[in-house]
C-alpha cells in the first residue's frame, strides 16, 4: 500500500472535497488500495458529513442518504414494505459485516470484479487506458454479456443497483459549485467505449448525496433473482430484479433491470414493451426471453450467461406473475 | 533415551483395559480457550523487537531468466531496508516428507507466480509497496501452460492386476467415462509465514509447518547448514490441508533476510503469494472403466488419469489410489501420465488422490448400477473383495459392509425412488451415495512422556493444524497414567522436541499417538516398579496407583521425575496386511430447474476408522472434510489463465470455498466402533482425510438422480448442471 494523506470533509461544500479520492465505508477502496490498483495520494472521508445518513419521506418515495449503510436500508421498515427488491437484493450481497460498512452511495460506485483488473502484472483498460485487455483471450466467466466495448468486457458487481434501476431511481449530485442535480441510476454509468477507466459521469469533487426512491407500483410483486457459483458470499452470474403489476392475469407494468450482464445493470425497454398489456404465460416469457438475451456473447466463457440468463428471467417472471408457487424464494409483494 | 518399538505383530488393546476412561471422550481441545480469545501465538504473532518486514516479488513470466531488477525503482520509497535475491532461495515448498532442499532455481523462471526476490522494510506496508513496485527485467521462453497444451509428458507402465483386457472384452455390461477436475487450493485460513532469527551462528524459524521434523533438515539443506543449527517452532498451525507439510519460500527467504541484516524478518504471504506460489492440488482428467456380468458381479476395473506438475517435482496426485482397493475384478489396470507444465506446482492436498480420484470412481458406479437396474447400495456390497485386489495383503479390518447398511438404513435410502421424479416447486430433489475410502499409515514417530508426583508432560516436535493434537496427546497419557487430562501439559511444535511424524497423510494420531502411548506405558512400568508390583497388576485411576495390596497417591509415589521417551516405527504387520479407514456417504440435494443451483439439503456419513480418540475433534475432522466434499462438487475451481498459465482466482472471492449457506444443518457423522490390531498399539487408522474421500461424490451423484442427468466436469456450477439437463424450455 503506498502512503497517502488522510482529510475529513466536514461538509457537503467543504474544499477538501476536489483534493483526492472520496472514501466511506470502504469495503472495496481499501481493497484495491492494498494490491495498488488503486493508489490515491489524498483519501477524503465524507463518514462525518451530517445529514447524509438518514432514510426520509419525500413524496410517495423516499430519500436515502447517501451514507445509509446497506444493512441500514436492507432493514428500513418502510422499504421492507415497499420496496422489498430493494431489501431482498442487499441481503443477497456481500457479508453482514461489509453490509454494515458499505454505503448507498459507495455501492454504486464499486468497481469491476473482473480478475484481470485486480491483478496489476495484465494489461487492463480499466485500470490504464491504452494498456490493452487481458481478459480478452483469457478466462472470462464474470465477464459481461451486453453493452462491452473492444476495450473492456467487465461487468458491473453490484446488486443493489439493479433493484434502484428495476425501481426507476434517481441519484442526487452535488457538484463542487453547489448546484444539484438528479440523474436515473443507470445513467451515473459510462458505457465502456474506449475510456474503461472512467466507471461513471462523476466528475472531480461530485459528491453523490442521496437516491431518491419514487412510489413503488401499487400493488406490484417484487423480486431479486440472483444466480451464482454458491449460495452466499459471491458475485452473480447473472441477476434479474423485477416489480411487476398485474391486473387480474394480465401484465399492466413491468419494470426489469438484470445484474452482472453488463458493465452497468442492464435494462431493456423492448421486453416492457413486449409483456405490457399481455396475459402471464410461459409462451409469452419465452418469446420475450428470446428477445432479451443476445445472439452471441462477446466472451466464449460467458456463452453460458445467455443460456442462464433467458432461464432466470422466465423462472423469475414465472414467479413475479404468479405462474409459479413463490414460497421459500425471494419474491414479495408490496405492503401497500 | 529412545529405542525404537517396530509394529511388527498385533499388540494388546491395552487402552480398553485402563481405567481412566477419558480416551474416546468428546473432550474439549484443551487450546481451545487460547485460540478463541487471541492467546495463542501463531507465526505471524511471534514479532520480537526489531522485527524487519519481508514480502515476496513474484515473476510476471512464465518462463525465462531474471536478467535485472532496477533497484533505484524502490529504494528510495521510504523505509525499504533491501531487496534480496539469493541463490539458496526455493522456487517453491518442498513436498511433503522431502526432507532436502526443493529446486533453487538460481534466476531462472519456472512459472508466473514464483517468489524471485524478498523485499524487506521497516513497515509491511512499505514492503509490499516496494514488492509491487519493483521493476524487473526478463529473458522470456516460450511456455506450455496447460496438460493438453504440452508436449512434455511422462506416462507410467500400467499397474495391473489379472488380466484387464480380457475382462473388459468379456464384460455383459460396461460403463466408460471420462472426468475433469480442476486444481485446488488448500486455503487454510492463516497464510503461511515465517519470522527468522540468527543467533550464535543458529537460525531459529518460526513458521507454520506441518511436518516439524522434515522441515528442519529441508531448512538446514536449503541454507547449507547443519541441521543442529535450526531451530522450528510451530506451536500453533492456522490449517495446513497439505499445504503446508514442507518447508517454504517464505521461511527460506526469511532466513536469508535475517542473516543478511542482522535482525528478525517477518515474510507474510499475502493472500494472492499463496494462491501464487503454494502447491495446489492438480487437476484431472480421468477415465474410468467398470466391466460387470448382468447380475451386477465387477470383472473389470480401469482408473487412467492425466494429472500435471512442474519439471522437477516428484509428486503426481495418486488419482487411482482407492479404485486398486474398494473394489475386486478379474482385471484392474492403472495408468497415469504427468503433463509438465509452466504453472504453479502441484502437491499434497488434503486426501491426495482419493479426493478427486472417488468423485470419478463412484460416479462411474453409480452409472454402472443405473445401467445394471441395480441399486448402488447393493452394487457396493456386492463387489466387496476379500483381499487387496492389487496386492494379496488382507484387509486389517474393513466394515465398509455395515457403514453401507447402517447408512443407509439411518438415511432413509429406501425412500429414494426412480431418478427424476421428486420435485418441490422450481427444485428437483435427489438421493445420491457413495462408499469413502482412506488409506491409513503408520510413520515413523518419537515422544516424551515426563511425570512428577501427578502431573505429567508431553514432549513432542508433532503439530497440531487445527486437528486437535494437543487434545488427543493428553487424553492418551491421561489415560495411561490415570491422570485427569487438565493435569497433562502438551508441548508441540519445537524441533528441539522428539521427532514426531508430523501432520499429514492422516498418520499423525496414528504415529504420534503411538509413540506417546509408548513413552506413556514405559512411565507405567516405572511406576509399577516403585510400587513393587507388576506391570500387569497395576492399576492408575484418578491420580491414584494400586497394585498387590497397595494403594498409593501417585503424588506421594512419584517424587522424582520419571521421564521415557519412545518411538515406533511401521514392520512386518504392514506388509502383511492393509489399513485403510471407510465409510458410506449419503447427501441429499435439491436442483433448481431453472438456474440449475444445487443446494445440499442433508447429509450423512458413517465410518469406520479404528478407535476413535476424541469423539468431539474425530466428529469435527468428518465434518470439515464432508465440507470440502461439497466445495469439491460444487463450487471449488482454480483458474489459471490458458496463455501464461498464472493463477486467475487470487483470493477468497473468486476461490470458491463453500460457504455457511452451503453446508445444511443436518451434517450427520456416525462412527461405527472398530479396533485396528495390526495398524498399531493404540489400534486407531486415520481421521483426518477419510470425511472428503467420496463425500463430493454422495452429492454429485444426487444430483443426478434428482435431474436424471449427469455432471462429468467438476465441480457441477449451475451452466453445467443446465448443459447436462439439455432441457429445452
Amino acid at each position: 500500500m503506498r502512503p497517502f494523506d488522510y482529510v475529513r470533509a466536514t461538509a457537503p461544500d467543504d474544499a477538501a472535497l476536489v483534493s483526492g479520492q472520496i472514501i466511506a465505508g470502504g469495503t472495496n477502496l481499501l481493497d484495491l488500495m492494498k494490491i495498488q490498483v488503486m493508489a490515491p495520494e489524498t483519501l477524503v472521508d465524507i463518514t462525518r458529513i451530517d445529514g447524509l445518513s438518514d432514510i426520509t419521506t419525500e413524496g410517495d418515495g423516499l430519500r436515502i442518504g447517501a451514507l445509509v449503510t446497506n444493512t441500514a436500508l436492507a432493514q428500513d421498515a418502510r422499504v421492507r414494505a415497499g420496496w422489498p427488491l430493494l431489501s431482498r437484493a442487499i441481503l443477497a450481497g456481500a457479508s453482514a459485516q461489509i453490509r454494515n460498512k458499505a454505503t448507498t452511495g459507495g455501492n454504486l460506485l464499486q468497481r469491476t470484479r473482473c480478475p484481470y483488473f485486480y491483478d496489476t502484472s495484465q494489461p487492463c483498460n480499466k485500470r490504464r487506458p491504452g494498456d490493452g485487455c487481458a481478459a480478452k483471450g483469457g478466462e472470462g466467466r464474470m465477464l459481461a454479456l451486453f453493452g462491452t466495448s473492444e476495450h473492456c468486457l467487465a461487468a458491473h458487481p453490484s446488486d443493489m443497483a439493479v433493484a434502484l434501476t428495476a425501481l426507476r431511481a434517481e441519484v442526487e449530485i452535488r457538484t463542487p459549485h453547489g448546484d444539484l442535480r438528479r440523474i436515473p441510476v443507470q445513467q451515473l454509468y459510462h458505457a465502456p467505449s474506449d475510456r474503461p477507466d472512467r466507471d461513471t459521469v462523476l466528475e472531480a469533487g461530485d459528491l453523490i448525496t442521496a437516491v431518491i426512491l419514487p412510489a413503488p407500483l401499487v400493488g406490484s410483486r417484487q423480486g431479486y433473482r440472483k444466480v451464482r457459483d454458491r449460495a452466499s458470499y459471491a458475485f452473480a452470474l447473472v441477476s434479474v430484479a423485477g416489480s411487476i403489476q398485474m391486473e387480474g392475469d394480465m401484465i399492466s407494468r413491468a419494470h426489469l433491470a438484470y445484474g452482472s450482464v453488463a458493465p452497468h445493470p442492464w435494462t431493456d425497454g423492448a421486453v416492457a414493451k413486449m409483456l405490457e398489456g399481455q396475459k402471464a404465460s410461459d409462451a409469452l416469457f419465452a418469446r420475450v426471453a428470446d428477445a432479451l438475451v443476445p445472439d452471441r456473447a462477446p466472451h466464449p466463457d460467458t456463452e453460458y450467461k445467455r443460456r442462464l440468463l433467458r432461464r432466470t428471467f422466465i423462472a423469475t417472471l414465472r414467479q413475479l406473475t404468479g405462474l409459479a408457487d413463490t414460497s421459500g424464494t425471494d419474491i414479495a409483494r408490496t405492503q401497500s | 533415551m529412545s529405542d525404537t518399538f517396530t509394529m511388527d505383530s498385533p499388540q494388546p488393546r491395552l487402552l480398553d483395559q485402563t481405567g481412566q476412561g477419558v480416551i474416546g471422550t468428546p473432550m474439549n481441545r484443551p487450546d481451545g480457550p487460547r485460540k478463541v480469545s487471541g492467546q495463542a501465538c501463531y507465526t505471524a504473532d511471534a514479532v520480537t523487537e526489531g522485527v524487519a518486514h519481508g514480502v515476496l516479488v513474484r515473476s510476471t513470466i512464465s518462463r525465462g531468466r531474471v536478467t535485472g531488477m532496477d533497484l533505484a525503482s524502490v529504494m528510495s520509497i521510504d523505509g525499504v531496508i533491501d531487496v534480496i535475491t539469493d541463490p539458496r532461495m526455493i522456487r517453491n515448498p518442498a513436498q511433503g516428507m522431502a526432507g532436502e532442499a526443493p529446486v533453487q532455481p538460481g534466476d531462472a523462471v519456472h512459472y508466473h507466480g514464483q517468489p524471485i526476490a524478498l523485499v524487506v522494510a521497516e513497515s509491511f506496508e512499505a514492503a509490499r509497496d516496494a514488492a509491487q513496485r519493483l521493476t524487473v527485467h526478463y529473458e522470456t521462453e516460450e511456455a506450455s501452460v496447460t496438460p493438453e497444451g504440452t508436449s512434455a509428458s511422462e506416462t507410467d507402465d500400467p499397474e495391473t492386476a489379472g488380466d484387464f483386457d480380457a475382462a473388459w472384452q468379456a464384460a455383459e455390461v460396461k460403463v466408460d467415462l471420462n472426468f475433469t477436475t480442476p486444481s485446488q487450493a488448500a486455503a487454510a485460513m492463516e497464510p503461511h509465514a515465517a519470522i527468522a532469527e540468527w543467533k550464535d551462528n543458529s537460525v531459529t524459524v518460526h513458521s507454520s509447518l506441518q511436518m516439524i521434523r522434515f522441515n528442519k533438515k529441508e531448512l538446514a539443506d536449503t541454507l547449507g547448514i547443519d541441521p543442529s543449527q535450526v531451530r522450528i517452532l510451530a506451536p500453533f498451525v492456522g490449517g495446513g490441508f497439505g499445504s503446508k507439510l514442507g518447508l517454504g519460500p517464505e521461511a527460506v527467504a526469511a532466513a536469508i533476510a535475517s542473516q543478511r541484516l542482522g535482525r528478525p524478518v517477518r515474510v507474510v504471504m499475502t493472500r494472492q503469494n499463496v494462491f501464487d506460489c503454494v502447491l495446489r492440488r492438480s487437476e484431472t482428467a480421468q477415465r474410468v472403466r467398470l466391466g460387470a456380468t448382468q447380475d451386477g458381479r465387477i470383472t473389470a476395473i480401469s482408473h487412467d488419469d492425466t494429472v500435471s506438475n512442474l519439471d522437477g517435482e516428484g509428486f503426481s496426485e495418486p488419482v487411482s489410489q482407492a479404485s486398486q482397493f474398494l473394489y475386486g475384478a478379474d482385471g484392474l489396470s492403472f495408468t497415469q501420465t504427468v503433463a509438465r507444465i509452466a504453472a504453479t506446482p502441484a502437491g499434497s492436498v488434503r486426501a491426495p488422490g482419493e479426493a478427486v480420484g472417488m468423485l470419478g470412481l463412484e460416479a462411474a458406479m453409480d452409472e454402472l448400477a443405473e445401467r445394471l437396474g441395480m441399486d448402488p447400495v447393493e452394487l457396493r456390497l456386492k463387489n466387496l473383495p476379500d483381499k487387496h485386489p492389487m496386492d494379496g495383503r488382507e484387509y486389517s479390518t474393513r466394515r465398509l459392509a455395515d457403514c453401507l447398511r447402517e447408512g443407509a438404513e439411518n438415511f432413509g435410502w429406501a425412500q429414494r425412488g426412480a431418478a427424476g421424479m421428486r420435485r418441490e416447486g422450481d427444485w428437483m430433489i435427489g438421493m445420491g451415495m457413495a462408499s469413502a475410502a482412506r488409506s491409513s499409515m503408520l510413520v515413523k514417530s518419537a515422544s516424551r512422556v515426563r511425570l512428577t508426583g501427578d502431573r505429567a508432560v508431553v514432549e513432542t516436535d508433532m503439530t497440531d493444524i487445527g486437528t486437535g493434537t494437543y487434545a488427543i496427546l493428553a487424553q492418551i497419557t491421561a489415560e495411561m497414567l490415570g491422570l485427569s487430562p487438565e493435569r497433562v501439559e502438551v508441548r508441540l511444535g519445537d524441533s528441539d522436541l522428539p521427532g514426531a511424524s508430523g501432520s499429514g497423510g492422516s498418520f499423525g494420531a496414528n504415529s504420534a499417538g503411538s509413540s506417546t502411548f509408548l513413552a506413556a506405558r514405559k512411565i507405567r512400568r516405572r511406576i509399577a516398579d516403585l510400587l513393587g508390583c507388576a506391570e500387569d497388576d497395576l492399576t492408575l485411576q484418578g491420580g491414584r496407583a494400586r497394585g498387590l495390596n497397595r494403594d498409593m497417591a501417585l503424588a506421594d509415589l512419584v517424587q522424582e521425575e520419571l521421564e521415557a521417551e519412545a518411538t515406533i516405527k511401521a514392520g512386518k504387520t504392514a506388509e502383511s496386511h492393509f489399513s485403510s479407514g471407510f465409510g458410506a456417504h449419503f447427501a441429499e440435494v435439491a436442483v433448481n430447474e431453472w438456474t440449475g443451483e444445487v443446494r445440499v439439503r442433508r447429509m450423512l456419513s458413517v465410518m469406520s476408522m479404528g478407535r476413535i480418540l476424541n469423539e468431539k475433534t474425530a466428529r469435527s475432522q468428518a465434518l470439515g472434510g464432508m465440507i470440502w466434499g461439497i466445495g469439491a462438487a460444487l463450487t471449488e475451481e482454480m483458474q489459471n489463465d490458458q496463455r501464461d498459465g498464472h493463477v486467475v482466482t487470487r483470493d477468497l472471492a473468486n476461490y470458491h470455498v463453500p460457504s455457511h449457506a452451503d453446508v445444511p444443518g443436518d451434517m450427520q457423522v456416525l462412527f461405527l466402533e472398530e479396533r485396528d490390531d495390526w495398524a498399531n498399539p493404540i489400534q486407531t487408522k486415520g481421521i483426518g482425510e477419510l470425511g472428503i474421500s467420496g463425500a463430493g461424490a454422495a452429492v454429485l451423484n444426487a444430483i443426478a438422480h434428482a435431474t436424471g442427468h449427469r455432471v462429468y466436469d467438476f465441480p457441477a456450477l449451475p451452466d453445467r448442471v443446465i448443459a447436462a439437463m439439455e432441457v429445452e424450455i
